[in-house]
């Protein structure tokens, strides 16, 4: 099934800014996290669809996975 | 910082100034010091613009030492934009400067009665006011070349532009930052008016001789400020994520969160975000020899600012807040990152709300006046303000009277302040500090994005109503605070998770100050500001009607997650129930 996967600022370093991958079903964020390759003591931020969300979620077919490393502003 | 220094501009023979002890406001800076003010010697119901008004500047606690990130500067009166209390809050040089030379606060008062504009240097000698009518309606980047020239280059400067000569509601405070430009803002609340209307076009400040202010228990003073500076650089976002990409690094996550207010208000997330985001922003800006991390002040450690250049690699502005390319960008559908970026510097120049003026612009859009997306119209419009033509003069006066003028009913704000850049169906916590918040739509308030979105200090459910007051009104005692010892605003970042930083903030100001504050007194005094500044609003003919979000929020569903501000009214009124 596709996954949409986002990455945002410091985890875009040598990798991509976004990428649609085909997963198998049951799929959890943490197999992507560790199929691309990110540690994942760098991520701070996971959501699905927009919402928060956690590394172990089941991913469903054509998700957005978006993840970015702590972050702050104002 | 044991004397007040009060400046009369109506008194007969001209302006007078004279420098009085601190009294009944020892133990006060900053916001405590300019609420306090304000809260017990103006007139709640007088006119902002009339001579009962006060513009009250003042460091903070710890402005002037030499703890890092104590440069805040705050700016208080009775607002113009909400006719409710106003501390405006800025970056840059002067509050340093100001503290060095011994000023826990300037008070301007009264009104000049010829129609003069006046120049104020302070220096260790003393005060000079001068009239002088060749600054009218000066821009504010001439201004401060024209003051450095006259002056010498160790001054620092707080100016109005021309919005603020014309009184306009959005106009704002200029503060020179370390290179001497004035492109950090006291933004909000018309505050720029204020001063205007006192006929101060330049406060030049010059602490050449003056030592810089020495803490009570020296040795305790430099090992906090050791702490607390190794706890800022530790912590990923003050530490790392503030410095490489700034305050627009946020434009990502709202967007991704669906919080991040588009085509004014009407839509969630926005499809050129990413061509105005904090990583485009940063690799623009080192691309073209301009500069990603950069402090505001010196003393600042966590360099969130930058310098950005043009497509020629000439300076252009400082590197535009997250807020103001929200503001001028989503907001009015806007993907130009240099278009944007103009638009910055012509507001910093004209002395305008970057936030006010971006949202005016677009409820301009939604009125018809001018389409979303046209950047070079909506230049043109900002330029029209600093020419002061009818149509600039309406645009200047905010969102709130140009919806009126203009016959729109979306119109984001609150107290007639205009809603900075989080939606408040889906990023509830931010709703609560707007609605209830003595300053009208303002996120700094009580930052509840923190939470809510950036998992700092915790996690409350965004798109959820439960818990939302709980977490803004702790968060507007803690800011008050915050803004009441000079400190930047974004230590928060690292102090609501690290408790030996939070200590090590303390620790600052107790062996500075001889003090001796504690997590629970700390809380005291935010509150006890909090209530002076709703009891003066409340004075002024506030009611809880004032504290709410518009109708059309709790209404009006906003894409993706389609959601509804849904914090009741009931709870909205228990947020200073403590």
């Amino acid at each position: 099934m596709p996954i949409t996967v986002k990455l945002f600022a410091s985890l875009r370093k040598g990798r991509f800014d976004e990428d649609t991958r085909v997963y198998a079903s049951g799929i959890t964020g943490r197999s992507i996290v560790r199929d691309i390759g990110i540690p994942e003591k760098e991520i701070r931020l996971v959501f699905v669809n927009g919402r928060h969300a956690s590394l172990e979620d089941l991913l469903a077919d054509g998700d957005t996975l978006a993840l970015f490393p702590p972050i702050g502003g104002g | 910082m044991d004397k007040i220094l009060r400046i009369d501009m109506g008194a007969a023979g001209g302006p007078k100034a004279k420098a009085v002890p601190i009294g009944e406001y020892a133990g006060l800076g900053g916001r405590a010091l300019t609420s306090a003010v304000i809260s017990k010697e103006v007139p709640p119901e007088c006119h902002p613009l009339s001579a009962d008004n006060k513009l009250v500047i003042a460091p903070g606690l710890l402005s002037g030492t030499a703890a890092a990130m104590s440069g805040r500067l705050s700016v208080g009166c009775k607002s113009p934009l909400t006719g409710g209390i106003k501390e405006a809050n800025s970056g840059g040089q002067p509050a340093q400067v100001l503290a060095r030379l011994g000023f826990a606060a300037i008070i301007l008062e009264g009104a000049s009665k010829a129609n003069d504009l006046y120049r104020i240097f302070i220096n260790k000698d003393g005060v000079t006011i001068t009239p002088d009518n060749s600054l009218k309606m000066m821009l504010n980047y001439d201004l401060v070349e024209k003051m450095k020239a006259e002056y010498g280059d160790k001054i620092a400067c707080i100016s109005i532009g021309p919005a603020g000569e014309m009184k306009l509601a959005a106009s704002s405070v200029a503060c020179t930052d370390m290179e001497l430009r004035p492109t950090r803002h006291a933004g909000r609340g018309g505050v720029g008016a204020v001063m205007g209307s006192k006929g101060v076009k330049v406060i030049v400040l010059d602490d050449t001789g003056m030592p810089m202010r020495q803490p009570k228990d020296p040795d305790k003073f430099k090992k906090a400020n050791k702490e607390f500076t190794d706890g800022l650089k530790k912590h990923s976002v003050t530490g790392q994520g503030l410095p490489a990409y700034g305050t627009n690094v946020l434009t990502n996550i709202l967007n991704e969160a669906g919080g991040y207010p588009t085509y004014n208000f009407k839509e969630g997330r926005f499809a050129g975000a990413s061509k105005i985001s904090g990583e485009t922003e940063a690799a623009l800006e080192t691309e073209r020899g301009g500069l990603a991390t950069h402090g505001c002040h010196r003393g600042c450690v966590i360099r969130c600012s930058g310098t950005y250049h043009d497509k020629d690699g000439h300076y252009l502005t400082k590197q535009p807040e997250y807020e103001t390319v929200w503001a001028h960008g989503g907001h009015c559908g806007i993907d130009d990152m240099d278009k944007i970026a103009m638009m910055d510097f012509l507001e910093d120049n004209i002395g305008l709300d970057t936030i006010e003026t971006g949202v005016t612009i677009g409820v301009a859009m939604e009125a018809g006046l001018l389409k979303f997306g046209d950047a070079d119209a909506a230049v043109k419009l900002v330029k029209e303000i600093g020419q002061g033509t009818p149509l600039g003069r309406i645009i200047g006066s905010g969102a709130a009277v140009t919806g009126k003028i203009f016959g729109v009913e979306r119109v984001p704000v609150v107290k007639g302040q205009a809603m900075p850049a989080y939606d408040p169906r889906a990023v509830e916590g931010m709703g609560v500090t707007y609605a209830t918040t003595t300053m009208g739509a303002d996120h700094t308030a009580g930052y509840a994005v923190a939470t809510n979105i950036l998992k700092v200090g915790g996690f409350v459910d965004p798109l959820k109503p439960e818990g939302q007051v709980e977490l803004s009104r702790n968060l507007q005692i803690a800011t008050a605070f915050i803004d009441s010892t000079g400190m930047c605003l974004f230590i928060a970042f690292a102090i609501l998770d690290q408790p030996e930083t939070f200590q090590a903030y303390l620790d600052l100001l107790n062996s500075c100050l001889g003090l001796s504050f504690t997590a629970d007194n700390v809380a005291e005094y935010g509150k006890k500001v909090l209530s002076m500044e709703r009891d003066f609003n409340k004075r002024a003919g506030f009611t809880s009607q004032q504290d709410r979000l518009p109708g059309y929020f709790k209404t009006q569903p906003i894409a993706p997650h389609n959601v509804t501000f849904k914090v009741k009214d009931e709870d909205l009124d228990k947020v200073y129930n403590w």
